[in-house]
């Protein structure tokens, strides 16, 4: 379970993040939309200390994130986050990519790391990508890529950044299937995303992010199709 | 009919001065590398506490090569080491060398995206793994170009030992033009081992930088 409580941060003397509270329970998709700027993908950050808070907490089962005495590399490792840039290693091949931090994180022996990776890799479709640069794949394939490598260090959960903002359309699709496989196996996810329909079919709730506050959240129905606010309303009539 | 009066045995001068020149820069070379990698990682993680070690490298960037050798040569003696002047030399190179690696390496290091770092430490690598498995493999390939380019010249630079008493081969060549006065011919064989030793510096540089391309 995550549990977010009136968080606070800054970026000197821009406050991003106004007193954010939100939980997610095991097995839920929370989806979190709202304008650029709305402190939704810093949060993210926040979640597995990438990024440091002001005030408040965030317990990942318990454990506070932003506490000195906390290993963060530990919590880490059950934290997967895909980022909007899909960040692959350029100068390892794609199993080496999906192999790194279960050998050197985890201490896999390289066969049972292989073994993982290739299995990851088969599962997002690129079982034939294995030997190749990710200077070769396409934005679609290096972002699957990104999500079997967060997927081989089997975190309980994931978090997603705008993972199909920076991808082609006709990409887009790819990775949607990807993500909405993995919410039918039941992991944890939390997803900031500006793919409506997508949060909608997915996401057990819904939050809409504005100026750094939750507006609004709930069902995908109750923000989605009847939202409260004018507000939501607006940004939801301004990306649809 | 053109002649000349150079012998077998002046060629065999200038190729051991050549081997003067090839061992010179291959500890230049080394003592630089290592001590520009440490450097220039203090230099990329902690800009700010690492001032003082900028202000001496520069020190050693911006004083001619042959103030140093002289300098440090007299230093040797008042100090009472009993160094040789071959070791003077790859002493001094070799801290040029590093002062001009340490920028090297600290522009590589700071040219690797912070996204990429980002993500390595979001999948639980500790900030020295981050550092061995990501940075210095992304660093390298960036820095090599320039890394390379310091080869040739510290190559070049290797000259200027002849002022503290060393043959290397443009001493070599020196000598050998003072006896048989044919300054163009002996340059040119010169300056063609020069060229050559470059050239098989750069090939093999070339070779790795493709190797590397292939993958991206």
């Amino acid at each position: 379970m995550i549990e977010i409580e009136n968080v606070h941060k800054s970026f000197g003397d821009l406050d991003v993040i106004k007193g954010v509270s939100l939980t997610v329970n095991k097995g839920e998709v929370v989806s979190i939309i709202g304008g650029s700027g709305s402190g939704k993908s810093t949060l993210l950050m926040c979640i597995n200390g990438l990024e440091v808070i002001q005030q408040g907490s965030i317990r990942v089962d318990g454990t506070e994130v932003h506490n000195k005495a906390t290993d963060l590399n530990r919590l880490r490792q059950k934290i997967g986050i895909v980022f909007q840039q899909w960040n692959a290693f350029p100068h390892l091949t794609v199993l080496e990519n999906v192999m790194l931090a279960p050998r050197k994180v985890l201490g896999q022996s390289r066969a049972e790391a292989e073994e993982v990776a290739v299995r990851q890799l088969t599962h997002v479709g690129l079982a034939d990508k294995l030997k190749v640069f990710p200077g070769k794949l396409s934005g679609g394939q290096q972002q699957r890529m990104a999500i079997a490598r967060a997927l081989a260090m089997s975190p309980d959960y994931m978090l997603f950044d705008e993972a199909t903002s920076a991808l082609d359309p006709q990409l887009v699709g790819e990775v949607l299937d990807t993500m909405r496989m993995l919410a039918e196996d039941g992991m944890t996810m939390v997803l900031v995303t500006h793919e409506i329909s997508f949060a909608r079919e997915v996401s057990d709730r819904v939050a809409f992010f504005r100026n750094g506050l939750v507006h609004e959240i709930g069902t995908p129905e109750q923000v989605l199709v009847s939202p409260q606010y004018a507000e939501t309303a607006d940004f939801l009539k301004s990306v649809l | 009919m053109l002649t000349t009066s150079i012998t077998s045995t002046d060629l065999l001068f200038l190729l051991q001065g050549a081997w003067t020149t090839i061992l010179l820069t291959l500890w230049a070379m080394l003592l630089g590398t290592a001590g520009g990698v440490i450097c220039g990682l203090l230099r990329a993680t902690l800009p700010r506490a690492t001032l003082p070690l900028a202000w001496v490298l520069d020190a050693f960037r911006s004083v001619p090569l042959l103030i140093q050798f002289v300098l440090f040569n007299s230093l040797k003696s008042i100090a009472g080491l009993d160094w040789s002047a071959f070791s003077v030399a790859c002493a001094v190179l070799g801290v040029y060398a590093a002062a001009y690696c340490t920028e090297i390496v600290r522009s590589g290091v700071l040219a690797v995206s912070p996204n990429v770092r980002r993500a390595g430490r979001s999948l639980g690598l500790n900030y020295w793994q981050d550092l061995r498995y990501i940075v210095m493999p992304m660093a390298t390939r960036i820095a090599f170009p320039g890394w390379l380019n310091l080869t040739l010249s510290v190559m070049k630079d290797t000259a200027l030992v002849m002022w503290i008493g060393i043959v290397e081969l443009l001493r070599a060549s020196q000598i050998i033009v003072t006896r048989i006065q044919e300054p163009l011919l002996v340059l040119c064989i010169a300056g063609l081992i020069y060229y050559f030793i470059s050239l098989v510096v750069a090939r093999l540089g070339n070779q790795l930088e493709k190797r590397w391309q292939e993958n991206d």
